[in-house]
């Protein structure tokens, strides 16, 4: 049993440096791999829709015919599933938050600006059509 | 004889981090009876196993408990390992080892800081809760995320951690246990924290263990239970001892979790020492089919996780047990004759993680 078996620990937090962040001067700490938010390459997205289909919280919706790739952020739990299913790999996850927002804004629709390759003519096709004529 | 009055104690109160509701049966100042009631934020998690494929659903594992989150989707992964046979490679298994320890460190320390202001100690609560960033930066560098590490999958782990970050990881454990031993000097030693606690509370060894009180709980009460020594994940290849206290009051169950702070730098010393080299996970093949119980030990005690798979990509059923509702009669058993002003002090004391609870 002891008194003030705090106060040593008190005062010396009194000397040091604050063990907080003064958060807008300086910028919060992350990592390279921290969760912050997802974002989407739209000329890299093959519209598979894998994305949507593994999502958890069923945050992200990809409609093929209007070629638009969407999240809701308030929806989205950060769980980084989206990103390593994708198999073209154009989602990324960045370490930077969404920013906060006082009305629900939160769904983001991204247009798809892929366009498929056009496929090299086939060999085989080619001596066919050499041979018709 | 006075006449008996019912307090009603929460939902809303302001030691309690979460909902839960007990109306208290006072006869003056003393709690004749205790009367629970609970349901005040089921989710219906375990529901949603039929309508996300099983290994998608060790995100929602994961997220039953933001403290524990680590240890419920790694309870959820063995589960289904179970099922399909698969065969964890040993890193993976060290690599859990780790990850469950640094969780269980930040929620004693989350506790401990929760326990400090309980009492009115509010520069124990805030030391505490510095410290407990630290560990928090470890799981955010290793795993991607500060509570919600969804780093576990079913066949092993997502990510690895690199040697020189594990040996960086040890030498920093240095460090955090000088400046925890002091913290830890001051609840065990403090003349206010043993004037609030000790005596307050108490749970014979007997009540402990047929009231089916689990973890830092029970063994506060003597019950020498830890399902770590069960030897799931890697813990079968780590020496360590379950800490135990005889005294069953408040103060024996806050001396369990500051030792087993303690004793989790320990088992992540060995287990940096010993992790093997390797894969650090198998691809599953197939879906599950069966049936299996898979259980961990939580910081707050046993947790069991129940699937049932029909050979689909989704499973049939999941049930968790969370430490916390078994903690509950031991909880009501403490209160019957204790004093009012205790009541906050006693609730806090086993731990309530009342989101884990419901699901």
């Amino acid at each position: 049993m002891a008194f003030f078996e705090m106060a040593k620990t008190a005062i010396l937090t009194t000397l040091k440096s604050p063990a907080t962040r003064r958060y807008p001067a300086v910028s919060a700490k992350v990592t390279a791999i921290s969760r912050g938010r997802v974002t989407i390459d739209p000329a890299r997205c093959i519209s598979c829709g894998m994305c949507m289909r593994k999502c958890p919280s069923g945050a992200i919706c990809v409609v093929k015919d209007e070629k638009t790739w969407s999240v809701d952020r308030l929806k989205c739990v950060v769980c980084n599933c989206c990103v390593e299913v994708c198999p073209a790999h154009c989602l990324t996850m960045e370490t930077g938050y969404s920013p906060s927002m006082t009305v629900h804004e939160g769904i983001e629709v991204v247009q798809i600006t892929y366009v498929k390759p056009e496929r090299p003519p086939q060999k085989g096709a080619e001596e066919k059509s050499g041979q018709g004529s | 004889m006075s006449r008996r009055i019912i307090v009603p104690f929460g939902p809303q109160h302001p030691v309690l981090p979460e909902p839960i509701h007990l109306d208290l049966v006072l006869q003056d100042e003393r709690v004749v009876e205790a009367i629970p009631s609970i349901g005040y934020i089921h989710r219906g998690l375990e529901t949603l196993v039929a309508k996300r494929e099983y290994p998608e659903y060790v995100y929602i594992a994961e997220r039953t408990c933001g403290i524990c989150s680590f240890i419920h989707g790694m309870t959820y992964c063995q589960g289904v390992e179970q099922v399909m046979n698969l065969e964890v490679p040993e890193r993976a298994l060290f690599l859990r080892t780790i990850w469950s320890e640094y969780s269980r460190m930040h929620s004693h320390l989350l506790w401990l800081g929760l326990f400090a202001d309980a009492i009115g100690f509010e520069n124990l609560f805030m030391a505490s809760w510095r410290l407990r960033e630290s560990v928090l930066d470890v799981l955010e560098e290793t795993t991607g995320g500060r509570v919600i590490q969804g780093s576990c999958k079913v066949g092993g782990v997502r990510r690895d951690i690199p040697g020189e970050t594990l040996e960086r990881m040890v030498r920093d454990l240095e460090g955090f246990e000088r400046d925890f031993k002091e913290i830890a000097n001051v609840f065990l030693r403090d003349e206010s924290i043993i004037a609030r606690t000790r005596g307050v509370g108490v749970l014979s060894h007997g009540d402990a263990y047929h009231l089916g009180a689990v973890g830092p709980t029970a063994r506060g009460s003597g019950v020498a239970i830890d399902l770590r020594k069960t030897g799931y994940a890697a813990y079968g290849k780590i020496h360590f001892k379950p800490v135990v206290e005889t005294d069953g009051d408040c103060y024996a169950r806050c001396a369990v979790r500051v030792k087993e702070v303690f004793s989790s730098i320990d088992i992540v010393r060995q287990a940096a020492a010993k992790i093997p080299e390797g894969e650090i996970e198998v691809k599953p093949k197939g879906n599950p089919n069966g049936e299996s119980f898979s259980r961990a030990e939580q910081p707050r005690g046993e947790l069991v996780h129940y699937v049932k798979g029909d050979g689909s990509r989704y499973l049939v059923r999941s049930r968790i047990r969370t430490p916390t509702l078994t903690n509950v009669p031991p909880l009501v058993k403490m209160l019957a004759g204790c004093e009012l002003a205790d009541v906050p002090v006693i609730v806090l004391s086993i731990d309530p993680c009342i989101g884990c609870m419901e699901r």
